[in-house]
């Protein structure tokens, strides 16, 4: 037989296109990031990726409260004193509701009642950004995933989006938080406080990171006892925390999702 | 036409009262304020940009701060004189200009503008 017809020909080149076409689409989903990767935008500070690791069992409520306060006096965060309408950028939980997904019936006594750090991780494939219809917050080239209170409309998709309760709404004015429980609101006088209606969240203290600081609770961690928190760029190998990580066994908050916490918890 | 008179007398009323504003500040025309420069604004001698821009324009400027300070990361600004500056409303431009009631409201309100910078970013507290 010579060859094959136009009709067949036409055949062949319709069914491979049409798999051709499945199986993009196939690779896209199996790995999202790499969609987003390839549409990567301005260069910020060079493909860097922020990431921490919390040592849990270092980790004492002395410590815990210290970071809290460090960062929600650094950043104007006011105590409302209602769960109802408070704002957290970096507060506590114990393990089984951190990690959800991990729940053992008998589990170590060590870490039965363990109270650790939450904060936002930062994801490599944060959800909050995707539904975020200002991009009001984004995900920088350093990884930080940012904030911009300018753009917020206040519209809280990045909150239900966000698997992790990373996010705080300000129901009311931050000013008009209870004089009572913060005396000296605002705190710091070089940072803004956000206004009625905005979302707020850890930013890593971008603000600091700038100027080539630590994170304002890994250095009140610091003060303290060194290595509970460890801060570092997870692109370079050589990196403190990419060493801290390859000696110990860690583990993020609900891996199952695919977002791809930036956060380590060393168990 | 009837009680042509009450329907006069109320028409007069009437105007007069919706014209009285014009009547009571005529002649009053509000003095066009002059910004206040603070002791620490006049040793600098310049702006980050020329004064005449500044007088006009400093909304641009503040818009693309904010635009490229919190979007790009780019965080200094460097001025004609070579002098760089942290881009911050708050901790840059209301350093020098700390006397922000009359350098920056007096105008405002004048203008009839309402900038909601303040909603957030913190204002100087000013010795009176």
């Amino acid at each position: 037989m010579m060859g094959v017809d136009r009709r067949q020909f036409l055949k062949i080149a319709g069914v491979t296109a049409l798999a051709g076409l499945g199986g993009k689409a196939a690779v896209d989903i199996l790995a999202p990031g790499d969609v987003e990767a390839s549409m990567k935008a301005l260069p910020l500070t060079e493909g860097k990726r922020w990431a921490m690791v919390i040592n849990m069992p270092e980790l004492n409520d002395e410590i815990m409260n210290k970071c809290i306060a460090a960062c929600h006096e650094e950043h104007n965060v006011p105590e409302f004193g209602d769960p109802k309408v408070e704002v957290k950028w970096l507060w506590k939980e114990d393990y089984h509701h951190s990690f959800p997904d991990h729940h053992n019936e008998y589990i170590d006594e060590k870490y039965e009642h363990k109270f650790l750090l939450l904060a936002c991780n930062h994801c490599s494939n944060p959800p909050c950004c995707r539904v975020c219809p200002t991009q009001a917050t984004w995900k920088r080239e350093d990884g930080i995933v940012m904030m911009d209170w300018h753009r917020c409309i206040g519209c809280r998709f990045c909150m239900a989006a966000c698997p992790y309760g990373s996010r705080s709404f300000n129901w009311g004015d931050p000013r008009k938080a209870p004089k009572d429980k913060n005396p000296d609101f605002p705190t710091n006088i070089n940072y803004p406080t956000r206004s009625k209606g905005v979302v707020e969240k850890c930013t890593f203290c971008d603000e600091r990171i700038s100027k080539g600081q630590l994170p304002a609770c890994v250095e009140a961690a610091n003060k303290l006892k060194k290595n509970v928190l460890i801060f570092g760029d997870l692109a370079d190998p050589d990196s403190n925390v990419r060493q801290v990580l390859r000696k110990n066994y860690t583990i993020r908050r609900k891996p199952a999702l695919g977002t791809e916490p930036n956060i380590f918890y060393i168990v | 036409m009837y009680d042509g008179g009450k329907i006069i007398i109320g028409l007069i009323i009437g105007i007069g009262f919706f014209t009285s504003p014009f009547f009571f500040n005529a002649g009053k025309a509000a003095r066009r304020p002059e910004p206040e420069l603070t002791q620490k604004a006049k040793d600098a001698k310049e702006c980050v940009l020329e004064t005449s821009y500044m007088k006009s324009s400093h909304m641009k400027l503040l818009d693309e701060w904010r635009q490229t300070f919190v979007r790009d990361d780019e965080r200094y600004f460097t001025a004609k004189s070579g002098k760089v500056y942290y881009k911050s409303l708050q901790s840059t431009c209301l350093d020098c200009h700390s006397n922000k009631s009359k350098f920056c409201d007096q105008c405002h309100d004048y203008m009839g503008e309402s900038p909601y910078c303040w909603e957030c970013h913190i204002e100087p507290k000013e010795s009176k």
